[in-house]
């Protein structure tokens, strides 16, 4: 065991395969292409869970602001799309061609210095994964610095969140205000609102996520995961242990801001359009009940609670709207007092003795999980 | 004000911190050899906990320097004074209650302490060799896989004492390292303590007698956030200030 | 220079935008003192605060309804019956979260945080469910919409005097109930040790239950001065929530006083704003500022250094 504790246990591995079989053959055999669509917008989702379960279940830090990060990574994604889609030809009814739509119709005559790197596919991918990297530094430099956390730092970022929202509706001529940018259509030439492109897309989604949950298992199974809960619990002795604390978190908070970022271009990309409503407080905080609902301290859980949440809220709000509502409300309550541990800590305690059992590995030493915390006896 | 370099481990001079006007510790001067087992007595709010998050760089400073080998502490990050050899145990003992006993003490190891060297850090040979070398010396050899909240109040105070062992520190700094333990589990702690401090500086702060005694070279008295009396034991015991701020009031 | 206004220009443009932000001043306050006792002395992060407040904006709603119906003679003073009940109506709510909820979760306050927004979003489908998703409006008497003339170019909304008397009473109450009452020295000896308190004869669930009570009661009357400067939808709370919170840190969660200066200053800088800037580039300025501040200085404005 080089890093301590194995990369993925015998049970991971398998849990791996399930869902990468479930996600990647199952799902695209049985499901019409609209709804694995829409599988893959939810998926989208499940890179912001990630991210929580890292910050929030590991180190403890309830980010409110995720959306900020997912809406950078869709909105970058959304300005070069656009841009694409506002070619001279396809704009020359404007009084500017070749600006966006919306530029036009708020007199807006150049396109503003900000949209110009935006024209490149590359300069768009680094600003993907720069961007929310630098803003997640600077709020976590700033906070965590100075020992600001806990429900201080949910509130805060909560503000950012709700500042960007106020800024994108309020800034309509630059950024598209409250309609968001929309009417994207081609990806370098090639149409994204084929039934085909979106399957194709669908697999690039779910690799990417593998691919992030892979990472994510990676850090939180190094000795910067372990740090990471040791931090969360007695602060002040991970400190006087030699280690400078704000660092671990700024780094957490960093890696969570690129996923959510990632988990919003790919949003662009297959629903076509980002908007201000998935960057504000509300979108951020039913982020984090999809991490709850996986169980806050899961990988594999995270994904599973976006999947679930989504559906749940997409079959209620076809049938009985109204009744949606009631149902997240009562989902997060339900959540918090009654399971704490989510989808995951039901399956620990209810399935995964079998499993072990079923592939004769030994059991566990009871060791670094830090989903095991229940109240001292 | 800057402190006079000295042959000393620890020099701590003019120390003074206030909270609000309350002068917590004040104008302090305190030395501290190599190799030397100095344990702070004092009744409740003379300071001593204050002393010791002054020197580990928990609280900051007024006025005055704290010169570790002539390094000067005041302006160092907790961190970086933990670099430095300086390692300190918590009143309560202050383990991680979800990890095991072997992670608790590995999290100490003096190793992969940044970002991306705990990213890379490989639980190696010596690694565990260390790890099993500190447990057996902190009685809790047996338990490495078990996690700290089943531990018992005095094995978790043995338990942060090797965690601060395993970082091999030059100077280490126990508050109350005996507070709420058994007797035999008390006589066990001195024996570790005579251990371990044979090759490495200690600061005790400590309420029972009977242990200072087992322990002690150097009795240092608190009060009211000044030094009242320094010496041997028996010295410091015999001090008609001492015996007038104990039994007096 | 300065946008073309001359200073004096200027002086009257803040005399008169700091009176027309007097009100979202007053409900700033009011809300802000709500969460300040409930998170200061309890350490209890309620999301659902706005739908307290908003609770108390249908009270009022109702009020001025029945009055014009049933009461049209003394019409003219609902609105001083409606800012009781409303106090009735929403602390009443808070007494019961608290019994089913809070309680459940204290010391786990990222997840009180997570529970309370559940509460609101249920709330706010319920508001939905009984008042319909359509805004609505309270008729005011006569005699609270003149306004009167302080100098030639300055024009105080007697309804705005009115309210910020209405904030500067109950602040005093409530400063005095903090901190001159027994009751507020039991409330702050829980703060300080629970076990102790407890320990000496203090009933620390009843003084935990009351607090978040009264909490929510003060959001009830923030919701009775809200319906003088909007109307009332299902999810109007929210848009005050985030504010409400930044101005109870900014102030510092312990200090009363620190909580009023700060909604002061926040409320009074966007409104002054407002008149040079378009109102969404006022508000992201003002909070940018806030959070630019706590940034500096995270503790809040008003805090007492202690030994940590």
């Amino acid at each position: 065991m080089p890093n301590g504790t194995t990369f993925l246990t015998r049970s991971g591995w398998l849990n791996l395969a399930i869902l990468a079989i479930f996600l990647l053959v199952v799902l695209p055999l049985v499901v019409d292409p609209f709804r694995l669509n829409l599988v893959g917008k939810y998926l989208t989702y499940a890179f912001v869970a990630l991210g929580l379960v890292m910050c929030w279940g590991y180190g403890g830090i309830l980010s409110l602001g995720q959306g900020c990060f997912f809406g950078l990574g869709g909105y970058c994604m959304a300005m070069y799309l656009k841009l694409e889609a506002s070619s001279i030809e396809n704009t020359k009814i404007q009084s500017t061609p070749g600006i966006p739509d919306f530029m036009d119709w708020n007199q807006i005559t150049a396109l503003p210095a900000f949209w110009v790197p935006f024209k490149s596919f590359p300069l768009t991918i680094i600003a993907i994964l720069i961007l929310p990297t630098i803003l997640a530094f600077v709020i976590g430099a700033a906070m965590f610095k100075r020992r600001v956390g806990g429900v201080y730092f949910a509130i805060i970022t909560q503000a950012i969140s709700s500042i960007l929202t106020i800024l994108i509706v309020g800034q309509q001529g630059y950024t598209g205000g409250v309609n968001g940018i929309t009417d994207l259509r081609t990806l370098n030439g090639w149409d994204i609102r084929s039934d085909h492109a979106h399957t194709i897309l669908y697999f690039v989604c779910v690799i990417l996520l593998i691919a992030c949950l892979l990472l994510a298992q990676y850090v939180t199974c190094s000795k910067l995961g372990r740090i990471l809960v040791a931090m969360r619990e007695k602060e002040d002795r991970v400190r006087f242990s030699g280690y400078s604390v704000a660092n671990f978190k700024i780094f957490i908070f960093c890696l969570a801001a690129v996923f959510a970022a990632i988990g919003g271009a790919m949003f662009t990309l297959q629903v076509g359009f980002m908007s201000p409503t998935f960057v504000g407080i509300v979108p951020s905080i039913e982020m984090v009940i999809y991490a709850a609902v996986g169980g806050r301290f899961s990988l594999f859980g995270a994904i599973y609670g976006t999947l679930l949440v989504n559906f749940a809220k997409t079959s209620f709000s076809e049938s009985f709207p109204e009744l949606w509502l009631f149902g997240l409300g009562a989902l997060f309550i339900g959540v918090v007092m009654l399971f704490p541990n989510g989808l995951a800590g039901i399956y620990r305690s209810t399935l995964d003795p079998y499993v072990k059992r079923l592939l004769g590995s030994t059991p566990r030493p009871k060791s670094a999980d830090p989903s095991v915390s229940q109240p001292a006896e | 004000m800057q402190g006079s370099n000295t042959d000393y481990l620890l020099a701590v001079e003019n120390l003074t911190v206030s909270f609000d006007g309350f002068k917590a510790v004040s104008d302090l001067n305190l030395y501290v050899d190599e190799k030397d087992i100095r344990v702070i007595i004092g009744p409740n709010g003379a300071g001593k906990t204050t002393l010791l998050d002054l020197i580990c760089g928990k609280t900051k400073a007024s006025e005055g320097s704290i010169k570790f080998r002539n390094r000067e502490l005041t302006k160092m990050s907790e961190s970086q004074i933990v670099l430095a050899g300086v390692g300190r145990k918590f009143q309560t003992p202050s383990i991680y209650d979800d990890l095991t006993v072997f992670e608790n003490l590995e999290i100490s190891y003096p190793k992969g302490r940044t970002v991306f060297g705990a990213l890379t850090f490989l639980r190696d040979r010596a690694v565990i060799d260390r790890v099993e070398e500190i447990s057996e010396i902190i009685f809790l050899k047996d338990m490495l896989n078990k996690r700290g909240e089943y531990l018992s109040h005095g094995q978790k105070q043995w338990l942060e004492i090797g965690m601060l062992l395993i970082q091999d520190p030059d100077l280490l700094m126990l508050d109350e390292p005996v507070a709420g333990m058994s007797v035999s589990e008390r006589l066990k702690t001195a024996e570790l303590l005579n251990r371990i401090t044979s090759d490495r500086s200690v600061i005790v702060i400590e309420h029972d007698m009977k242990f200072v005694e087992d322990i002690a070279r150097t009795v240092t008295v608190l009060h009211q956030g000044k030094i009242l009396s320094e010496g041997t034991m028996d010295h410091v015991k015999n001090d008609p200030k001492v015996i007038e701020v104990y039994l007096g009031h | 220079m300065l946008g073309g206004y001359t200073f004096t220009d200027l002086g009257s443009i803040f005399v008169m935008q700091g009176f027309a932000g007097l009100i979202l001043f007053s409900v700033f306050v009011l809300m802000a003192l709500g969460l300040a006792i409930i998170f200061g002395q309890m350490g209890v992060i309620n999301m659902a605060h706005g739908e307290f407040m908003i609770l108390g904006a249908y009270v009022t709603y109702l009020t001025s309804t029945f009055f014009q119906a049933h009461l049209p003679g003394l019409f003219s003073i609902y609105f001083f019956v409606a800012i009781v009940l409303a106090f009735i109506a929403s602390g009443i709510m808070g007494l019961i979260v608290e019994y089913v909820l809070i309680r459940h979760l204290y010391n786990r306050p990222l997840d009180t945080l997570l529970a309370t927004w559940g509460l609101s979003l249920i709330l706010q489908q319920a508001y939905r469910t009984i008042f319909g998703a359509r805004e609505v409006g309270v008729e005011l008497p006569q005699w609270m919409l003149g306004s009167w003339h302080a100098t030639e170019s300055i024009e105080i909304p007697i309804n705005g005097m009115i309210i910020m008397a209405l904030t500067i009473l109950i602040t005093i109450g409530v400063g005095f109930l903090m901190y001159k009452s027994r009751w507020g020295k039991n409330v702050r000896a829980v703060v300080q040790n629970r076990a102790i308190a407890g320990a000496v004869g203090i009933d620390t669930e009843k003084v935990d239950r009351y607090t978040f009570g009264i909490g929510c009661g003060i959001a009830g009357i923030a919701g009775a001065a809200f319906t003088m400067i909007g109307s009332t939808g299902p999810t109007s709370g929210q848009l005050y929530i985030v504010n409400a919170f930044l101005i109870v840190v900014f102030g510092g969660a312990q200090s009363l006083l620190g909580t009023i200066a700060s909604a002061f200053t926040i409320s009074q800088t966007q409104s002054t704003l407002e008149f040079f800037l378009s109102g969404s580039m006022a508000a992201v300025i003002t909070l940018l500022a806030v959070v630019g501040l706590l940034m500096l200085r995270p503790q809040g404005l008003f805090t007492l250094k202690v030994r940590r």
